[in-house]
């Protein structure tokens, strides 16, 4: 249950300003597809884009096609709330329900969709999910305590056994390490190399490290010049672009010579 | 004073920090406000000093005797930093007199009439002594659980349409000018609204509970959009859109996140619109008027309130003036009563909704 990601000449607007032009890659399932580039150079945007959560600022809209398994998500018929029960997301900060404990705030897409579940149901559902966020044996006895009781790495945890819960087919994660300690980052990068036999997964990283660490394909992300919108400038195997990348650009911010 | 042990010059020449320095004793304050009470009180028995004039001397000493028995001691820094704080509890002090007061006037008339009967008896073929506000207590209690029936979800969707639909469009800015307007509308144009639309279903002198209430709830309805709208842009964008992100729809969001997220809030913001208006006379007035006994149909006749039968009570007391006064206080004291209740409820609901962090 993992699908790919076709993207051909996106562009994505707040308003009248246009963040991010010209985007087309492919993005493959089962495999982990990490972007990196400078600050404010649009990778959130993109990223939001992919579930049509760009939409739900005032103003914000898209240009160009966004096909997954062959379906174009941009279609007047497609429903975006669907979309979102397809593509997952994990955010910066981690934000658990506040009001809800750390069971529900698992099964909080069952729930606040009214989903019916048995008791037992549910019960397997929330072990499975928080065994697959790496965070069972950590909560187990307390799962009906409040979510926000949790360190910030296991509130993480918590918001990606919450994403995977709903059993998407893409998951997407913006920064998701970025307010996290070493400990809990190194947590969450295991857990995103077991993610990917299941799922595809694309994740946004100030870390180029992480980059390499954890994904199979990269994509650089750059201002075209100050000003300017946000541009691909090149995608290719992480390994690659690494070592030997095609574009000069992405070798000076990869050897740490400007961004 | 300066003790130069404590600063001792190393090679350079240079001081080391001093962290520490002499200090007044912490009962300072105490003892110097009592040596100027007793000063004062002296001048009072034996000087012959009047009573304002005696406080006026014995807040001079203290405002200008603990700064200087500061400076002597502490320093400039510390001297500044007494003078402010005199100051500060002056004016505290001097807030808290009116409050004190109305709490004691209130109190120490009413509570001697306060009985059993008192709550249960109305004025029904009372003349003078063994009536009661049962009547009143009632009518206030109907009228205003209507009208926060009324007001409670005009209020509450108002502001759900301003901070999670309307963002920035036209319609959301004329109702919030809208809002601001209602505000400042006097409780007496209020009662007047409520009394000419009511004239028009029901012909001229119409008197009913109900209408008191649909012009106590023009009262309430700012109030409640205004506290539910600030409660509702505290819950964190993140919150909605991690709702989003999990495919769940706008306004299943709205009713199953970000209101139990505001919750606690708009229930005290509720709470202390019901305390504000519980109080208002002059709409009920003249829409909802007096009568000697309970009325508990809010739909037909006069109903009365304690507001009102307060404002009766003393205004036209007839020949058993002393006993109306008293029943007046003792509705005051009821009525206080009830609003510090509420308010002191707004705060349990408060903290009791309030989500918990487990920490
Ligand atoms: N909500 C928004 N409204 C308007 N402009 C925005 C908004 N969010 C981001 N932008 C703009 O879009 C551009 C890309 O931002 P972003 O996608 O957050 O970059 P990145 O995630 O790569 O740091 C920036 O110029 C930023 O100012
Ligand atoms: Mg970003």
């Amino acid at each position: 249950m993992a699908k790919s990601i076709d993207v051909s000449d996106l562009n994505i607007y707040y308003g009248d300003f246009l963040a991010v032009e010209g985007v087309s890659m492919t993005i493959k399932a089962r495999s982990v597809t990490a972007f990196i580039g400078p600050s404010g150079c649009g990778k959130s945007t993109f990223l939001r884009s992919l579930n049509r959560m760009h939409e739900v600022i005032p103003g914000a809209r898209v240009e160009g096609k966004v096909m997954v398994d062959g379906q174009s998500l941009y279609e007047p018929s497609v429903d975006p709330v669907a979309v979102r029960r397809q593509i997952g997301m994990v955010f910066q900060r981690p934000n658990p329900f506040p009001t809800m404990s750390i069971y529900d705030n698992v099964l909080s897409g069952k729930k606040l969709n009214s989903k019916r579940m048995k008791k037992s149901e549910s019960d397997d559902l929330v072990e499975k999910s928080l065994r697959g966020a790496n965070l069972w044996t950590e909560v187990k006895d307390r799962l009906g305590k409040p979510g926000m009781g949790l360190s910030g790495g296991q509130q993480q945890r918590l918001c990606i056994a919450r994403a995977i819960a709903v059993e998407p087919q893409v998951l997407l994660m913006d920064e998701p390490c970025s307010a996290l300690d070493p400990i809990s980052t190194s947590a969450i990068e295991d857990l995103i190399h077991e993610l990917k036999s299941d799922y595809t997964i694309v994740i946004v990283t100030h870390n180029m490290q992480q980059a390499a660490r954890v994904s199979d394909e990269t994509g650089f992300f750059n201002l075209k010049a100050t000003g300017e919108p946000g541009q691909l400038v090149e995608f290719n195997s992480t390994k690659q672009m690494f070592t030997n990348p095609d574009n000069e650009a992405t070798e000076a911010y990869i050897s740490g010579r400007f961004g | 004073m300066t003790d130069t042990t404590l600063t001792p010059v190393d090679e350079t020449g240079r001081h080391s920090m001093p962290l520490q320095g002499a200090q007044l004793p912490r009962y300072a304050p105490g003892l110097a406000a009592g040596i100027a009470v007793g000063i004062a009180v002296l001048a009072v028995l034996l000087g012959g000093v009047g009573a304002v004039a005696a406080v006026m001397i014995g807040w001079v000493l203290l405002a200008v005797g603990l700064p200087a028995w500061s400076r002597a001691v502490e320093g400039p820094r510390k001297a500044a930093d007494r003078v402010a704080g005199v100051l500060v509890w002056s004016a505290f002090a001097l807030a808290m007199i009116p409050l004190v007061s109305l709490v004691w006037t209130v109190v120490s008339k009413g509570l001697p009439i306060l009985s059993a009967q008192f709550f249960q008896n109305s004025m029904r073929g009372i003349l003078g002594e063994g009536g009661g506000i049962y009547h009143a207590v009632m009518g206030t209690l109907i009228i205003t659980a209507l009208a926060t029936l009324i007001s409670v979800p005009i209020g509450v969707l108002s502001a759900i349409y301003l901070v999670e639909y309307g963002k920035g469009s036209k319609l959301a800015r004329v109702i919030t000018f809208l809002v601001d307007v209602m505000t400042g509308i006097p409780s007496i144009v209020a009662g007047l609204f409520a009394y000419a639309l009511f004239v028009i279903f029901f012909g001229p002198g119409v008197r009913m509970g109900f209408g008191g209430s649909v012009a106590l709830s023009v009262l309430m309805i700012p109030i409640v959009v205004r506290a539910t709208e600030e409660m509702l842009k505290l819950v964190p964008d993140e919150l909605r859109e991690a709702s989003y992100a999990l495919g769940v729809p706008k306004w299943r969001t709205i009713v199953k996140v970000v209101l139990p997220t505001a919750v606690a809030g708009i229930v005290t913001g509720v709470t202390l619109a019901v305390a504000r208006v519980a109080g208002e006379t002059a709409p009920l007035l003249i829409i909802a008027g007096l009568t000697t006994g309970a009325n508990f149909n809010p739909f037909s006749e006069r109903m009365a309130t304690l507001p009102v039968f307060i404002f009766y009570a003393i205004t036209e007391p007839g020949i058993y003036d002393e006993e109306m006064a008293a029943y007046a206080w003792g509705a005051a004291l009821t009525l206080v009563t009830l609003v510090m209740v509420l308010n002191v409820a707004a705060r349990v609901i408060g903290s009791v909704f309030a989500p918990k962090t487990g920490r």
